[in-house]
């Protein structure tokens, strides 16, 4: 399989043909110059030739063999294939509910992960109770795989909060809004897990916009030195805001970790029997010491960036199109359907719970009160600080200072 | 028997040791802390006696040091990081000021971030280029971190020792020209708070106020008015965030007359700060608008130049002579 089948992804310029005539000229890379060039002739967009993409479900729901993947799925369930289907119906419907709701001024913001529902399942699936995942800002289905409230993470895109959940509760790191800074301690979180002499294993989310940020690739640096067990999991979903992924890199993203010393593969990330099976190994291989993995989910951002974003502006509707057509959910659909693994029952009952998740979270949102006046001063500091208790108190007198003018509010 | 007289980077070396030796969730993580014991020589022989695993050589990269230590501390690990100089900590400014900083109240209060980050500071020392610098006030500008140094041995063990056991991340400014000079520590005191300042020397007409490698000029400016009839207070501040307001408003209610002093910029550095709070707090106590001495607005200048950059004796005396003529 390769990953050629993103024809929606038009090169927007001879890259490879470019890199390779500066090559040429300088003479002093031959690899260089040879991958170029053989990326000159086979795909004028990636400099590495063509790219491995490893996928056990096609995007027509057809199960094709892995050697090297099989395995980590081959005591799957019908029950687990329908759970996995159900994950992404639910999370694709918390998600559309999310921008719903912000479309309707209950939420000042929200970053869709439209598209991205299998990336997210199957990794998230992958992993333990016991392990550690640091998310970006756009991980809500892995959030939901982790058991966090969906509603827990709304908080932040209302305003009521910076996060607020309890990232010890599930394991499950605050969402991270600079870009890739969580690698980093992703990184150091498996150094700590290595010293416990646990087993215990590390995942951190990132995108291909992130893999350009120093911290990503320090944390790739520090993983391999130290053996940190730690996967690196990247979404691809082909756009950094506006930006292609060839404004981000020269070379396929998984294969920047061959320079670290460390695997890194590239899976279907709209296969979500794939990304499970991939995770799985990669969390494998962390646990058994065998080091850091990237892995790298090649997917789409179906939506806008953000409900801020206006995506009509830098990219055409038609490879949206071509993207859709290789949806996750209708592929497992799909499968399913052709294996008799689900009856109707099941996806009228999952339409059904789909519904009253909807209900729920809108609920949930509109009762979503603001936060106390007084909360500013809150958890500034663990051991508290003279400034903030001197302010707070000054705020206090200020905010008293309206009790006769009639109650204020 | 209880003190014992030694320079204050060895100070902050045994009051490392005593951390290593007492909590095993203790680590030491930066650039040549190992074998080389850093190239100060502050974590000498900590690596020998508790080995690779908590006290760590780690690769040059400084965000990459202070992010892996944000994930040690979420991990229920307590790192004390070393940045090897003041001007190299600006790699890691983000982790520290956006991550660092932030998490405890993102978090809601449920995570805490114990780490040190250790940063020799200051010049003096004839150093080339980033290696003089004194960049606390970006630090004490940003809320949930906590910033200290210590101007002698006997604080340097102990405060060490307090940032340590604190929850919140701490930025611990070292004065390196001050690594050499030597003072009773006694191991055996109960410390005072880590954030409350300290009379260095008691006087009458004046307060100075110091941290740092300043503390020592000023002693010897004070010293030096003593002779003509003067009687100048030294306050060492050891703590720019947060300030003990309270104990430098005790101070200049009793003299009236106050000095700030540090190497940094003057310009909206810690002296700017402390001219603001008390001229609020003690605006009829003053008999003069609070001066300050210290750094130019200009990069630090090559070492040929420093003296004339620094605050010396002479630009504190000057001071201090300007304040007592209003």
């Amino acid at each position: 399989m390769t990953v050629e089948s993103t024809a929606a992804r038009k090169p927007r310029r001879s890259a490879g043909t470019k890199s390779a005539a500066s090559a040429s000229t300088t003479g002093t890379k031959s690899t260089a110059s040879r991958s170029a060039g053989a990326a000159a002739k086979k795909s004028p967009g990636a400099t590495g030739g063509e790219p491995e993409l490893i996928q056990l479900l096609t995007p027509e729901g057809e199960r094709v063999k892995d050697a090297t993947y099989d395995p980590y799925v081959a005591d799957i369930t019908p029950e687990d294939l329908r759970g996995l289907y159900r994950d992404m119906v639910l999370s694709r419907r918390f998600d559309a509910e999310a921008t719903s709701l912000q479309r309707q001024g209950e939420l000042g913001l929200w970053a869709s992960m439209l598209g991205q529902e299998a990336a997210q399942i199957g990794s998230g699936r992958a992993t333990r109770d016991d392990d550690y995942v640091f998310p970006t800002y756009r991980e809500h289905g892995v959030a939901w795989c982790r058991g966090v409230d969906p509603t827990n993470l709304l908080g932040m895109f209302r305003g009521v909060n910076n996060g607020g959940w309890d990232p010890n509760g599930n394991n499950f790191h605050l969402y991270t809004i600079v870009i890739g800074s969580q690698t980093l301690h992703a990184t150091g979180y498996a150094m700590g897990i290595a010293k416990d002499g646990a087993d215990s294993a590390v995942i951190a989310y990132f995108g291909d916009g992130a893999s350009s940020q120093g911290d990503v690739l320090e944390a790739f640096n520090f993983g391999a030195v130290y053996n940190a067990p730690v996967v690196f999991f990247c979404q691809n979903n082909q756009w950094a805001i506006s930006e292609p992924t060839e404004r981000q890199m020269r070379v396929p993203l998984y294969q920047r970790a061959q320079g670290f010393g460390f695997p890194g593969v590239r899976v279907d990330g709209n296969d979500v029997l794939a990304c499970l099976a991939v995770t799985k190994w990669a969390l494998e291989r962390a646990r058994s010491g065998e080091g850091p993995t990237l892995v790298e989910a090649y997917t789409y951002r179906m939506g806008a960036h953000t409900t801020s974003d206006d995506p009509t502006k830098y990219r055409a509707d038609e490879e949206r199109e071509a993207w859709e057509a290789k949806d996750p959910i209708l592929r497992l659909r799909a499968y399913l359907e052709a294996a008799n693994h689900a009856d109707e029952a099941f996806f009228a009952e999952l339409e059904t719970e789909s519904e009253a998740l909807g209900k729920r979270v809108r609920e949930v949102v509109r009762a979503m009160p603001d936060p106390d006046k007084f909360a500013i001063f809150e958890n500034v500091y663990a051991d508290g600080h003279a400034l903030v208790d001197e302010e707070r108190a000054q705020f206090a007198a200020y905010q008293a200072s309206f009790a006769d003018a009639g109650e204020g509010k | 028997m209880a003190t014992e007289k030694m320079a204050l980077a060895k100070a902050i070396n045994e009051s490392l040791r005593t951390a290593l030796d007492t909590d095993p969730k203790v680590l030491i993580m930066g650039e040549d802390v190992g074998k080389l014991g850093g190239v100060f020589r502050v974590t000498d022989g900590l690596q020998k006696d508790f080995g690779e695993e908590r006290v760590i050589d780690t690769p040059l990269a400084e965000s990459g040091i202070v992010g892996t230590a944000i994930g040690l501390a979420l991990r229920g690990y307590r790192p004390v990081v070393e940045i090897q100089f003041d001007g190299f900590v600006f790699p890691a400014y983000d982790q520290i000021v956006t991550q660092l900083a932030k998490m405890h109240a993102r978090a809601l209060g449920k995570i805490k971030l114990p780490v040190v980050i250790r940063i020799p500071y200051g010049g003096g020392i004839g150093a080339v280029e980033h290696h003089s610098e004194s960049p606390e006030a970006l630090f004490a500008h940003v809320a949930g971190l906590k910033v200290v140094s210590p101007s002698n041995a006997d604080d340097a063990y102990w405060m060490m020792q307090q940032a340590i056991q604190s929850d919140d991340p701490v930025i611990f400014f070292e004065p390196k020209r001050r690594y050499w000079d030597k003072a009773e520590v006694n191991k055996d005191a109960i410390p005072g708070p880590l954030h409350k300042a300290r009379v260095a020397r008691e006087g009458s007409d004046l307060t100075l106020v110091a941290y740092g490698p300043m503390v020592k000029v000023c002693l010897e400016a004070a010293a030096a008015a003593q002779e003509e009839g003067k009687s100048i207070e030294v306050l060492d501040l050891r703590s720019m965030s947060p300030i003990d307001f309270d104990s430098i408003q005790a101070s200049v209610e009793k003299t009236r007359r106050l000095v700030v002093v540090h190497e940094a910029p003057v310009f909206l550095g810690t002296g700017a700060e402390i001219a603001a709070r008390i001229t609020e707090r003690c605006f009829y106590h003053l008999e003069a608008p609070v001066l300050r001495v210290g750094g130019y607005h200009a990069p630090y200048p090559p070492a040929r130049l420093e003296d004339e950059y620094l605050p010396g004796l002479d630009r504190v005396l000057d001071a201090v002579d300007r304040s007592l003529a209003y």
